[in-house]
């Protein structure tokens, strides 16, 4: 029997409309609205740049040039499209269905996030605002905005937790070195949630002159929208490779979710795919115990956290609850108010991995395929080995390899000194 | 223009009748639910009630104040570090009620309504005696639900214009504000600063060619001058992080025993009254 207490009773918010009839790519409606979830629940003080934003947007997707400009930036600075890689080894070792690495570890600054970045940076230009701001947990999407803050000639302030500052130096250094300030969060957690406050309070003092490059598919509407628009390039090139090399759609596809960007990315050129079973990782830490992981989709209920309403982990009173991952990047009370919306419509299954999983699947993939995955990826590696090994060898599984794991490098075998269990 | 209720109604319908009739505006000061706890609350209350304080806006301590500056931040964790709950808020208002003739006001975040579920919420607050919410983190596009909840049970729905709001939103805004009009002074987080934004004064005279509803300015105002300033073309100033400071030495150890504990109250009723003074 399980000794922790039982999760808090799920409350469906009226509006979520029963799985799917008609197509699950056609949200959010002009208020943000995904299903039930998403909304824009801000200080009035950032209404007018949001509005201004969402005017930006609407604009530059109108405009060939801009389309033109980023995707020329995606090809040349990012190096994309990034391969889908054969993942032989990890497949011989599964042995069942066929792993597929989509190796957004080999973009420029060797992660996803940068995809959104340029995207936003593009935007923040096209607004005449010279100063960005951005919160960050791994310190990928830090990395990422500094570099496009550098290749545009902006100002650039990241805010991290003091604790992902300690165990994502790395990615410190590179920050700085691109010119970023950085600054340590030392509220609350002192990891992404706080950073992400800390940043929402700098915008509202500096709105009229400063873009805020939110880093996931959270926050108030249009960022949800925004952010899985520039992400969804990911999903395009993995659906175009799959029909390429191997003349038909995947059976399965998995990425891991913290506030989601990566998965938005890879699952929403895919929803309306029919067939094709999406899966996202949530970070399962310690344990099911409340307080000893981040899973807002298994273990949260409907509510509101920086700007939309979605699954939080929160308790009775809607404080935000404490929660735990060994990875910076996942370690977040909340998720993306589409995550939501496909949970809900069951068009997404979502399940969760523990700490040791992602670790075990770290040395893994390094050892057997001679990638260092970022910790938030291991999640999903972990799970895509799991499964390979109960499908059929027919099958196609595509993981999602968010980004690369160097940066983790120092914290696993700070970890493995302190006693965590050794991998396989 | 009228606001939808037509003539202003409920406590503070009745405070601001008397004001105006009196020449006086108000003095709304902001503390902290629960800093150090509940019952140190509830001595704060009767001694704002004694400095001359109009009405009062009690902080409801959330852990992601995004609107907030580092005092009210701090304020909030130490409350829910000392052990907060909403109980304790409604049990708070409901005995302090009682005791004090100012209306007091929840300011609070959405997320903690919605989590509670909205009518349960309005219905809790209503029956403890709150004169009304202020909702700090709900814009007007996501406010219809709780409108008609607040209106239904006669509680205040107070909304705020910023700098930032356009003139024409700032309109509809003040439309549909219920008890007062809460005129943000600045673009930016709660927390004292050393003198009043260039404009806010315009600003605040063009609010009030717009409606008729009772204009409270708040943000960055700390001092008997400021509040004087603002009473001179608004219905009243809110005072808060200057205030929430006094909050912090009630659990400072050097500040534990009881003469000291009541030298400090006394410290915030006096610095209150000077500010309820300056109101004219």
């Amino acid at each position: 029997m399980p000794t922790h207490p039982a999760p808090l009773p799920r409350v469906r918010p009226a509006g979520t409309p029963p799985a799917a009839g008609g197509l699950l790519s056609q949200v959010p409606d002009s208020l943000g609205r995904f299903g039930a979830f998403g909304g824009r629940y801000v200080p009035e003080t950032l209404s007018a740049a949001l509005d201004q934003l969402q005017a930006a947007y609407d604009d530059a997707r109108a405009d060939p040039a801009f389309a033109a400009e980023l995707n020329d930036l995606l090809s040349a600075f990012v190096g994309r499209p990034t391969p889908l890689l054969f993942a032989k080894r990890l497949t011989e070792y599964a042995g069942g269905a066929q792993i597929y690495l989509k190796r957004e570890d080999l973009s420029h600054t060797g992660a996803h996030k940068i995809n959104n970045t340029l995207g936003q940076g593009l935007l923040a230009l096209r607004m005449g605002k010279r100063r960005i701001i951005a919160e960050t947990g791994a310190g990928q999407h830090g990395v990422a905005t500094a570099t496009a803050c550098a290749r545009f000639g902006l100002d650039c302030v990241v805010y991290m937790g003091s604790e992902d500052v300690r165990r994502q130096a790395p990615n410190v250094r590179s920050m700085k070195l691109m010119g970023a300030e950085v600054r340590p969060v030392e509220s609350g957690s002192k990891t992404l949630r706080d950073a992400i406050n800390e940043a929402m309070r700098d915008w509202m003092g500096s709105v009229e002159t400063t873009h805020y490059i939110i880093g996931s598919v959270v926050g108030p509407h249009p960022f949800p929208r925004i952010t899985r628009d520039f992400q969804a390039v990911i999903g395009r090139e993995t659906l175009a490779a799959c029909h390429r090399q191997l003349g038909r759609s995947p059976d399965i596809v998995v990425a891991c979710v913290g506030g989601g960007s990566n998965a938005a990315g890879m699952f929403y050129p895919l929803v309306d795919e029919p067939g094709v079973r999406l899966v996202g990782v949530e970070a399962g830490g310690r344990s099911t115990k409340a307080g000893d992981h981040a899973a807002s989709l298994s273990y949260g209920q409907p509510g509101i956290l920086h700007g939309s309403l979605s699954y939080v982990l929160q308790d009775l009173d809607g404080q935000t609850a404490d929660v735990h991952s060994v990875s910076a990047g996942l370690d977040y009370p909340g998720v993306g108010p589409e995550h939501a919306y496909w949970h809900d419509t069951g068009r997404v299954e979502y399940t969760s991995v523990t700490d040791a999983e992602a670790l075990a699947a770290f040395d893994l993939v390094a050892r057997r395929e001679g990638i260092l995955p970022a910790l938030e990826t291991s999640h999903a590696l972990a799970w895509a080995v799991q499964e390979a090994a109960r499908r059929p060898a027919s099958e196609i599984l595509v993981v999602c390899l968010s980004g690369r794991g160097d940066k983790d490098a120092a914290e696993i075998a700070r970890l493995r000194g302190m006693g965590l269990p050794d991998a396989v | 223009m009228k606001t939808e209720d037509g003539p202003l109604e409920g406590p503070l319908g009745k405070l601001f009748a008397d004001l105006k009739r009196e020449g006086r505006k108000a003095l709304a000061p902001f503390v902290t639910a629960g800093d150090p706890n509940c019952e140190k609350t509830l001595e704060v209350l009767e001694a704002l009630d004694r400095a001359g304080a109009s009405l009062c806006e009690l902080g409801v301590p959330y852990s992601d104040p995004i609107a907030d500056g580092a005092v009210i931040q701090s304020s909030y964790t130490r409350a829910l570090a000392a052990g907060f709950t909403l109980e304790k808020l409604f049990d708070l208002v409901r005995r302090a009620s009682a005791r004090v003739k100012m209306p007091i006001l929840a300011m609070v975040s959405y997320s903690i309504i919605y989590r509670r579920g909205i009518d349960r919420f309005v219905a809790d607050a209503k029956a403890c005696g709150m004169a009304g919410l202020v909702v700090p983190d709900l814009p007007l596009e996501e406010s219809d639900q709780l409108d008609q909840a607040c209106r239904t049970a006669g509680l205040a729905l107070v909304r705020l214009v910023t700098p930032t709001t356009p003139p024409a939103r700032a309109e509809e805004i003040a439309r549909r504000s219920t008890g007062f009009l809460y005129c943000v002074s600045v673009a930016g987080v709660t927390g004292a600063r050393t003198d009043l934004p260039a404009g806010l004064l315009e600003r605040i005279e063009w609010l009030r060619t717009k409606t008729d509803v009772p204009i409270l300015v708040g943000f960055g105002i700390s001092t008997p001058e400021q509040v004087k300033a603002v009473a001179a073309v608004a219905d009243g100033a809110i005072v808060g992080s200057a205030l929430v400071r006094h909050l912090e030495g009630f659990s400072a150890p050097q500040h534990a025993a009881p003469a000291a504990q009541g030298t400090l109250l006394k410290n915030l009723e006096e610095t209150v009254g000077r500010l309820a003074a300056a109101t004219g």
